[in-house]
């Protein structure tokens, strides 16, 4: 085989027909999802705007828009907040006990179950939310209020039908959960042996080596998983729609019957019925939530890339 | 302070499969032990077993004894944690913590074993460690950047001042210059020679000649047949074995005649 030498006419550099077809294929599929998304925020603007500025009526009880949507947008990120708190810490256990304590032949099983769970459809969860759940949570939301009724989340008084945030937070955490597990668990797994052996030649015991090598290398995938459980507490409709039954307030009170909805709850006990004005209305929210899911996701983002200079300086 | 270690009869295992068989040898304190030998043949494994590092890995379990100055390391009230902190250990591929410092690198074994250290002591122990890892004059303006972002060589550097933070009785190597150029490489074994004053080495290697360059002893591990477990061959003085072995085999290796 012979090389000529590159004249002014062959000095195009060499692609394959393979590699030519990928790099489109891959272009195109992610030009599709930024076209989807697009599309989406499109569609809620044009449909939404009218519900903006509709007549006051509309907005029954507020008076407008912002009145409206404000105690959504609290109930939603209330719910999600609720539900983070509790699935986070139980997510990276399950997650850590799966890829690092878990004996091989009892790790396999448990991940199988969670992933599992990520496929039981929400309203089977909103069904055993709203009967089973609620019900048993009475006593818990009790005894919050006798103990801790000092702390303004559990300022009562306590619901007798156990149909409170707190019962909707717990079922979104069970949702979460499966999701938030399996990428953390990925990413548990993906930490370089050398890391971890380095932690463990220095005398690290099991937890100090988890915190050494696996914690810092998992950060940021971990935070992708949470950011993804985030987004599933953010918009899950059902779950919260039949646990909880509504009313336009604001309060951190989490054992009380007054509970105010989420976005995406309103939107799916609503939309049935709805006229088009109410429909324009319902569509705006969902535009809220969609600015709303996009700005938690751009300060968490934020949060974890200036914690990432702030150690690698 | 640096310690011998006497190895009686030591039989490695990975659950059912024999690694290692029959091994006996004392290394001595302030010096430098180097293992060679073809690949498989558990010189690695054996030299994990020194600090209990080959554990990691499930159904690993030693017969046979290990005694660090008149300790045994495999007796059931030792802990493996303990072990390790007085054992120091330093890996073929160089493995700085990638989200810390080459500050925080240094002291990551300091802060596990103590709790509070004063600014000016950790100061002084990065600075003490990096000198003993030649690296200080390197890297002593920017100590608050990244490990990661040094040389391989460095790198490794690094992770031997890591390890000589705490303070350790021996210093195990594990083939910890298969990784980079020669330049870095002689940087090390100039290292070796230094730390040999106030450590017990232990190298394991798969170049002979810096099995001949950096050591005082050499230990030459082989497999009886592929399969079988692998063992020492022979244990004698590096001028020894690199002139004169004992064993056909050594010499068979040495010389490249297979191997």
């Amino acid at each position: 085989m012979t090389f000529s030498a590159p004249t002014e006419a062959t000095r195009k550099p060499v692609v394959r027909l393979g590699d030519r077809l990928f790099a489109g294929t891959a272009r195109t599929a992610a030009l599709i999802i930024m076209l989807a998304l697009a599309g989406v925020f499109v569609f809620l603007t044009i449909e939404g705007l009218p519900g903006l500025t509709a007549p006051e009526s509309i907005y029954k009880p507020a008076d407008d828009f912002w009145s409206y949507v404000g105690p959504l947008v609290f109930g939603t990120i209330l719910a999600a907040i609720v539900a983070l708190v509790i699935a986070v810490p139980f997510s990276i256990g399950v997650a850590l006990f799966i890829s690092h304590y878990a004996p091989p032949r009892l790790a396999a099983p448990i991940a199988y179950v969670i992933d599992l769970l990520a496929a039981i459809p929400s309203v089977v969860y909103g069904l055993w939310g709203g009967l089973a759940l609620a019900h048993s949570m009475t006593p818990a939301i009790n005894w919050l209020y006798d103990n801790l009724s000092f702390i303004p989340f559990f300022a009562g008084p306590p619901s007798v039908t156990g149909r409170t945030m707190l019962t909707a937070g717990i079922v979104l955490a069970i949702m979460v959960i499966p999701i938030t597990t399996a990428i953390s668990r990925e990413v548990f797994a993906q930490v370089p042996r050398l890391h971890e052996e380095a932690a463990m030649a220095l005398g690290a015991t099991r937890w100090e080596t988890i915190r050494l090598a696996v914690f810092p290398y998992a950060r940021s995938g971990v935070v992708s998983g949470v950011m993804l459980g985030l987004g599933r507490a953010l918009g899950e409709t059902m779950a919260v729609a039949m646990v909880l039954s509504a009313t336009p307030v604001v309060t951190l009170n989490l054992i009380s019957n007054t509970n105010p909805a989420t976005i995406a709850s309103n939107i799916a006990s609503n939309y049935k019925e709805a006229t088009p004005d109410r429909q324009a209305l319902l569509i705006a929210t969902g535009l809220v939530l969609f600015a709303v899911t996009f700005a938690v996701n751009f300060v968490a983002r934020l949060i974890v890339s200036r914690h990432e200079k702030k150690v690698s300086r | 302070m640096a310690k011998s270690i006497d190895v009686s009869d030591l039989d490695i295992y990975y659950g059912d499969f024999k690694a290692v068989e029959g091994v006996n040898m004392s290394i001595r304190a302030r010096a430098v032990t180097a293992f060679i030998g073809p690949s498989g043949c558990g010189k690695s494994t054996f030299l994990r077993a020194l600090n209990r590092m080959h554990e990691v890995i499930p159904g690993a379990r030693v017969e046979g004894k290990v005694i660090v100055s008149g300790q045994s390391l495999y007796d059931p009230t030792v802990d493996p944690v303990a072990v390790r902190r007085q054992i120091g250990m330093v890996f073929q591929r160089p493995n700085p913590f990638p989200t810390m410092s080459i500050y925080e690198n240094v002291l990551a074994g300091m802060r596990l074993n103590s709790k509070k250290l004063s600014k000016s002591d950790a100061d002084g122990i990065v600075e003490k460690s990096l000198r003993g890892a030649n690296l200080w004059n390197e890297v002593k303006d920017r100590l608050g950047k990244p490990g990661m972002g040094l040389s391989g060589g460095q790198q490794q550097r690094l992770c031997i001042a890591r390890a000589i933070a705490v303070s350790p009785e021996v210093l195990l190597m594990d083939e910890p210059c298969s990784a980079l150029d020669p330049i870095s490489t002689s940087a090390i074994e100039d290292l070796i020679h230094e730390l040999k004053s106030e450590y017990t080495i232990v190298i394991v290697t798969h170049n002979m000649q810096q099995a001949a360059r950096v050591s005082d002893e050499t230990g030459f591990f082989n497999l009886k047949a592929a399969g079988q477990p692998g063992h020492l061959v022979e244990f004698n003085p590096t001028h020894k074995m690199f002139t004169n072995p004992d064993e056909p085999a050594t010499e068979a290796y040495i010389s490249g005649r297979f191997g």
